[in-house]
């Protein structure tokens, strides 16, 4: 068949699939009137996008003009697109990873979790001892104004813990928690690409860094203070940061030892299977900035409240975490 | 398109449906002009943004620190789900986003490439990133490798086919099926191009049709591809 005769035959079809597509292409929320002219046009999809497919093909074994197949592969890669587009509900798959997927990857990868959570503890303890023998040796790690305006944070004399001014308000200090904590926990995670070394720095840094701040606090007498403002939130962040650590060294070891898939199917395969756990901690380090903010802050309640509620706190994460997700193996 | 040159840039996807989808896939040059745009876009809104809070006060800069954050990590993923792929720096490329097998990107890729663009971005410049790119065949930087995605040239905004509306004339010495489809391609293209280009690349046939110009080319492909001489 020559090629005109091909074209004249089908144009129509073709014509009224490149209308239909653009209606609907791409957007489940098409208004009704849209949807009702799409329906008008009488277009039955899945036969008519197998009988562009079959026109495709034609076009190429007939070698019909570059035009015209390059016209065909672009109706069928839309049609492909329509066809292939994501369906599930975003609110309901979010629903489904906190209530189950999140919890299951965790226990599930329980081996880089734990690889994850030595890396930050060991060198965290480690310092703090090492600060306690050797008080100087915070100024190895930190400089001398950010030590000096640690203390002014938790100076006992203040009104509001954990903050260099007074009048920082409390949403400006929730911002900077969400610029900057999820900020690290994203790096801690890509860094795992580049064969985990990225998210094991991230993590000895951070658990040196927290040590030192702690006991060097601890050292100089203000214990109160600063306890009593990580209690609230230190399950929520110091769990998140060892979650978003070990999620990057499943990915380093999917780069490092790809079993028996090629390398980049390995890494992909592990960064969609993992990705629970990133919304996970995401929301965990949003929840952490929120208390963080509004509650560890506070100077009013007694000792023993803030003590309790960072003590509920990492029980309450404890159970969410053994007992959540169990069908989901 | 009649021999799959080496230099072409386009990657075939195998379907259920047995025909093989092509897509043209985009190197470093239009996407790193379309960064560039996504980068004026998002500093200008920052600064509109950090202008307005001089009003806002401490509530202000709370709200500047959160915007700078979904700034830096889901301006691409929210416009890459919710706009067929393409941030607004792509689409004036006429660029966008999808699976590496054809299918639109969805939160899933799109999170993944934009957590890695991190490492792409390391150690400065985008260094890995651009390496990534040029040695990789389908054009991924790292963050596309570990998502499955791959950039390709939005093919509506390529070249339209122009209507055949010359004249036919029939060709007399017998052509292969090759060199008729070379005709029947400029008899699309000529439309598009300048007269005097249209001209040249029609008088490189002088050797097999002594008299050839640019019309009577453009009625020999309406000929070969209809075969049929209106009267």
């Amino acid at each position: 068949m020559k090629q005109d005769a091909f074209e004249a035959r089908h144009r129509a079809t073709w014509s009224r699939f490149e209308t239909w597509l653009r209606i609907l292409q791409n957007r489940d929320n098409a208004t009704p009137g849209e949807k009702a002219d799409a329906a008008n046009l009488g277009v039955d999809y899945p036969r008519v996008y197998r009988e562009v497919c079959h026109h495709l093909a034609l076009a190429r074994a007939r070698r019909y003009s570059a035009g015209l197949q390059q016209r065909l592969n672009q109706l069928a890669l839309d049609g492909h697109q329509y066809l292939y587009r994501e369906r599930l509900p975003v609110w309901t798959a979010i629903g489904r990873v906190f209530i189950a997927g999140f919890p299951a990857a965790f226990r599930r990868r329980w081996r880089p979790m734990l690889a994850s959570a030595v890396l930050f503890v060991v060198p965290a303890v480690a310092m703090a001892i090492a600060i306690q023998v050797r008080p100087e040796l915070v100024f190895s790690l930190i400089e001398p104004h950010q030590v000096s305006s640690m203390e002014s944070m938790y100076d006992p004399d203040r009104d509001v813990l954990g903050r260099e001014r007074d009048s920082a308000s409390d949403f400006q200090m929730f911002g900077f928690y969400i610029y900057n904590n999820i900020t690290i926990g994203f790096q801690t995670y890509a860094g795992g690409l580049l064969f985990g070394v990225g998210s094991v720095f991230y993590l000895v840094f951070n658990g040196l860094f927290i040590g030192a701040v702690a006991s060097h606090l601890t050292a100089i007498g203000y214990v109160e203070t600063f306890w009593t403002f990580v209690a609230g939130h230190s399950s929520l962040e110091l769990t998140a940061i060892v979650i978003f650590g070990g999620v990057g060294l499943a990915l380093g070891v999917s780069a490092v030892a790809p079993g028996r898939k090629r390398r980049w199917h390995a890494i992909r395969d592990e960064a969609v299977a993992s990705l629970p756990l990133v919304y996970g901690a995401t929301a965990m380090l949003v929840g952490a900035a929120f208390v963080e903010a509004y509650w560890s802050s506070t100077t009013w309640p007694p000792p023993w409240i803030k003590y309790s509620v960072g003590i509920g706190g990492w029980s309450l994460l404890a159970l969410y975490f053994a007992v959540f997700g169990r069908h989901e193996s | 398109m009649c021999l799959p040159l080496l230099l072409d840039t386009t990657v075939d996807i195998a379907t259920p449906e047995g025909v093989e989808l092509r897509l043209p896939v985009a190197g470093l040059a239009p996407r790193s002009l379309a960064w560039l745009i996504d980068a004026l876009i998002k500093s200008v809104g920052l600064t509109a943004a950090s202008v307005a809070i001089q009003f806002a006060g401490e509530f202000g800069v709370g709200l500047l620190l959160i915007s700078m954050f979904a700034m830096l990590w889901f301006y691409n993923v929210l416009f890459e789900v919710f706009n067929g792929g393409a941030t607004p720096g792509k689409r004036a490329v006429g660029l966008r986003v999808t699976n590496a097998n054809g299918t639109p990107v969805g939160w899933t890729g799109s999170l993944i490439r934009n957590l890695i663009r991190f490492v792409d971005v390391l150690p400065g410049c985008y260094a890995f990133g651009c390496l990534a790119v040029l040695f990789s065949r389908r054009y991924q930087r790292l963050g596309d490798m570990a998502a499955g995605t791959i950039v390709v040239f939005d093919p509506k905004a390529t070249f339209q086919r122009a209507a055949r509306t010359a004249e036919p004339i029939p060709v007399r010495i017998p052509l292969s099926l090759e060199e008729q489809q070379a005709i029947v391609s400029y008899g699309e293209r000529a439309v598009g191009l300048n007269e005097q280009r249209a001209e040249e690349l029609a008088a490189i046939l002088r050797p097999v049709f002594p008299d050839v110009t640019r019309d009577r080319l453009r009625g020999y492909a309406a000929w070969l591809s209809g075969g049929e001489r209106r009267a």
